[in-house]
């Protein structure tokens, strides 16, 4: 999910650019040089999977798996999200230098309020943790696509329309992702557990 | 699947020190996103045009790329004219265009293409490793930098072991449909692919610190501003301050 160069104002560029250096800050200062090669690892990762498209009815969407990738990296979600972001740029010229830091906000700040507030529930396991499994995959979508809203309609609030289409019309992905972050966060938890510690 | 296909070519924007083609790209970039008047926008298009005509990109490549940005900017017409308050201009049954939705998409088309030829004559011309490199001689973090070196290295890696995976249950007869299965299937895929990752991170850890891992990559690339780089350089700049006049100079009329 991100927003196209060239249609932000430039409070709305410069509130996100600052947000995404402090975010990216936060997440930097956690991440010692022993946990970096992890890091980068699992940005690949989460690059790779973002690719993924998945059958919607007659058509398709591409998964966004932010809210995956804040259980397992907490705040290092917006360092790598921002890199992640930066390598779609140099492959695929999608989004680009402006939009850099209102699109790492996007994506990042629901992951870390997932992390935050959800993974306590999910690493208990049982029933609990499929339902704050589904939460999260289904919240960070909705809030990314509540945030893209927000950055429209203070740009201008004639956008105000687009905002709500733009939120209806990612509600199937909302679905989508909450029921691959639960099933992807039982799996953690059986199989591989030091994922979300 | 992933290819860096603009990254490497025989042209002036190619020869281009790195460091000044992102710092180019940054002060091009953002006035640009800043400018409301369509003079200056206008001149802004006409200059990223002609930087990526210096750049000789491959042509079918480049109109690809156009048209998928400009697909998204054919969703902005499509809902944005008929969404903004303002005079209205024409009516198709129940939907009235207004000229200020019109002029907005309009502004945004131009911005929108105009940006992106520059980041692609700029920036896609040269492979993510150089550029990290560049950047680190910036002076942006070092973290960021090592961060984005090493999720280069690996998405490569990681997309041929996803390939793989997909191999594997296609062979077992995974159809993708709209249904349950096909959801679980792709999120234990995915699972697997953060685990394996997990665990490989591990070993990759281990032997960069078996061959001296202290924080960051070093540039062995000694790179220097040729009289080409001061060149264009002195262009942009000049270029970057005449949008900026035109649109100081209309707002000031």
């Amino acid at each position: 999910m991100h927003i196209s160069e060239g249609v932000l104002s430039g409070p709305v560029l410069l509130s996100g650019a600052a947000l995404a250096v402090v975010g990216t800050g936060i997440g930097l200062k956690r991440l010692d040089y022993d946990r970096i090669a992890r890091a980068g690892m699992l940005s690949a990762c989460f690059f790779v999977a973002s690719l993924i498209h998945v059958p919607v009815g007659p058509s398709s969407a591409h998964l966004v798996l932010n809210g995956i990738v804040g259980l397992i990296l907490g705040w290092g979600a917006f360092p790598a999200i921002l890199v992640a972001l930066i390598l779609q740029a140099a492959f695929f010229q999608f989004g680009g230098l402006t939009t850099l830091g209102v699109n790492t906000v996007i994506m990042a700040l629901p992951a870390v309020i997932g992390y935050i507030a959800l993974r306590p529930l999910i690493r208990k396991g049982g029933k609990w943790s499929i339902a704050a499994g589904f939460a999260c995959g289904f919240l960070a979508v909705l809030l990314s696509a509540l945030l893209v809203a927000a950055a429209l309609i203070f740009t201008r609030e004639d956008f105000f329309a687009v905002s709500w289409m733009l939120i209806a019309a990612n509600f199937p992905v909302m679905v989508i992702e909450g029921i691959v972050t639960a099933f992807c966060a039982t799996f953690f938890l059986k199989v591989k557990p030091e994922l979300l510690t | 699947m992933i290819e860096e296909v603009f990254a490497t070519g025989d042209s002036l924007m190619h020869r281009l020190d790195p460091r000044v083609r992102i710092l180019a790209a940054l002060a091009y970039s953002i006035p640009v996103a800043l400018v409301s008047r369509p003079i200056p926008m206008i001149l802004a298009l006409v200059l990223s045009i002609l930087i990526t005509a210096l750049a000789r990109l491959q042509v079918k490549a480049l109109f690809k790329r156009l048209i998928v940005v400009n697909s998204i900017i054919l969703l902005f017409w499509i809902v944005v004219p008929f969404t903004f308050d303002g005079e209205t201009i024409f009516e198709i049954g129940p939907l009235a265009a207004t000229r200020e939705g019109i002029i907005y998409a309009a502004s945004v088309t131009i911005k929108s293409n105009a940006i992106f030829l520059a980041f692609l004559a700029l920036v896609a011309t040269m492979p993510v490793a150089a550029a990290g490199h560049a950047m680190q001689g910036l002076g942006f973090p070092v973290k960021v930098v090592t961060l984005l070196l090493l999720t280069y290295r690996y998405v490569f890696v990681i997309e041929e072991e996803y390939n793989r995976l997909l191999r594997a249950i296609r062979i077992r007869g995974f159809k993708a449909r709209t249904s349950l299965h096909t959801y679980r299937t792709y999120a234990y895929l995915i699972g697997m692919l953060f685990v394996r990752s997990w665990d490989r991170a591990e070993r990759v850890h281990q032997a960069m610190k078996c061959r001296g891992f202290e924080g960051k990559f070093y540039c062995l690339t000694q790179y220097r501003v040729s009289l080409e780089d001061i060149f264009f350089s002195v262009a942009m700049s000049v270029g970057v301050c005449a949008i900026g006049m035109t649109e100081w100079m209309i707002a000031i009329h």
